[in-house]
């Protein structure tokens, strides 16, 4: 028996009276952009290729490790090392062939954000961390996207649907109105340091993908202009009310051209601390001269080995014993990424105060050898 | 008077979950109060809902409302 029902796979769901034919078909027509494939997005692209959104984008430039199997719940420990765009996009299309899954294994930053979501209705908010996030938020107000936003932290979680109107005249607030700044990257614990419970993202991710399904279909009161939060311990939830703040639309770049030019990882690193950080440009130019002192704040095991210049290995664990035997007069440290170098230089400065130039690399050894493999000094 | 505060996130580590304070005018005088007993609390980021309504300005508060201070999650 050749079955022509088109609606076979999405029968349980086109029964439903509010849903029907008529939410199917808008599900179909739908195009809807995941940004982060992790905790949030892998449970939230589950249940909306499952329910057939036509289009599906998801962006993420990590790869699959150990430690994200926890709650990642696409990958497997065959997908370890891999491409978790890539990854997740073929266990996806296998679970719903009829449907288009469109991975960007790229990282997202302010050249390429605007391209990306404007070739969707919907964005799904499903990073770790708040520079990418104000990011989003901003670029969907510039452009007029609704924007699901979710954010997990140990047993906590947070739901909201932002930039989405469901009549013209309605007011409508973004992230910026609930928090108008990005918080500094000291004052917030990530799920790295902090922790999580694997379960909670999964509860999050889920609502969100009901939410978006909500506001596609028309069905039902999706929480607009409403932050709710969750908590996994209790089973407590409370959802507050959100009401646009005068200073916000201030606080987003006017346009497409200042958008690209704003710099979001710098708006979130710690205020205190960013005065000491300096580029790959002016640390290129600090190692040619002299009675300067540079320190590797790493752990012994990590790489890269750093072979390029001289420099002094410090481990961030065993620095503030050895900071009295700084001798030199300029000192600039790094790390993996800059934020454990930010950590040193304050500590120092606390020592030293102005007597001593103090510096860290911002971007980390990671970026500066990115960019050395392009133009080496 | 008395006004409930309840705490989410990573705050409650300050604070505990919930707190009950008496004689409070209004949300700034709450703060600083919150601030005096935990001083800890004032470097970080929140916002204040006055009965499940995020305020922008400093609110005054009647006999049994509920503060909520809910922080930023960065995880996903």
């Amino acid at each position: 028996m050749n079955s022509i029902d088109p609606y076979e796979r999405y029968q349980r769901q086109v029964i439903l009276k509010e849903f029907g034919e008529a939410g199917q078909q808008k599900l179909l027509q739908a195009k809807v952009l995941v940004i982060g494939a992790g905790g949030l997005g892998c449970p939230a692209l589950q249940y909306l290729v499952a329910a057939g959104v036509g289009s599906v984008g998801l962006a993420d430039d990590d790869t699959v490790s150990l430690d994200n199997l926890q709650r990642q719940i696409l990958y497997t420990v065959n997908d370890i090392g891999k491409s978790k765009a890539v990854s997740a996009a073929s266990r996806l299309q296998q679970l719903n062939p009829d449907i288009k899954i469109i991975a960007y294994n790229e990282r997202l930053t302010t050249q390429n954000t605007l391209t990306l979501i404007s070739r969707y209705d919907i964005v799904i908010d499903g990073t770790d961390n708040f520079s990418t996030r104000y990011m989003i938020n901003d670029a969907c107000v510039l452009l007029n996207k609704p924007f699901v936003y979710g954010a997990v932290s140990q047993y906590e979680g947070q739901l909201a649907i932002f930039n989405y109107k469901k009549n013209e005249d309605d007011p409508s607030v973004n992230y910026r109105d609930l928090f108008p700044q990005p918080p500094n990257d000291d004052q917030v614990l990530n799920c790295e340091e902090g922790g999580v419970l694997g379960v909670l993202p999964g509860i999050i991710g889920t609502m969100m993908a009901n939410e978006t399904i909500k506001i596609i279909t028309g069905i039902g009161e999706p929480l607009i202009n409403q932050l709710h939060t969750y908590n996994a311990l209790n089973n407590q939830v409370y959802q507050v009310l959100l009401s646009a703040r005068n200073e916000t639309r201030s606080l987003i770049p006017e346009n497409e051209t200042t958008f690209i030019q704003t710099d979001y990882e710098w708006l979130c690193a710690s205020s205190s601390f960013r005065k000491f950080e300096i580029d790959i440009e002016n640390f290129n130019t600090l190692l040619r001269s002299d009675d300067i002192t540079v320190i590797d704040v790493r752990e012994p095991d990590e790489i890269p080995v750093i072979n390029e210049f001289i420099s002094e290995k410090i481990p961030l664990s065993q620095l503030k014993e050895n900071l009295a035997e700084i001798k030199n007069n300029t000192i600039i440290f790094f790390c993996q990424t800059g934020k454990r170098s930010l950590q040193a230089a304050q500590w120092l400065f606390d020592i030293f105060g102005e007597t001593k130039k103090i510096y860290s690399l911002r971007g980390g050894i990671l970026q500066w050898k990115k960019q050395q493999a392009k133009q080496p000094v | 008077m008395q006004i409930n505060v309840i705490i989410f996130g990573q705050l409650t580590e300050i604070t505990g979950n919930t707190l009950l304070l008496n004689n409070i005018e209004d949300t700034d005088s709450l703060i600083r109060e919150l601030n005096g007993l935990y001083p800890a609390l004032a470097s970080k980021k929140y916002v204040v809902a006055v009965d499940k309504q995020v305020i922008n300005q400093n609110t005054i508060l009647k006999g049994n409302s509920t503060v909520a201070l809910l922080p930023p999650f960065s995880g996903g």
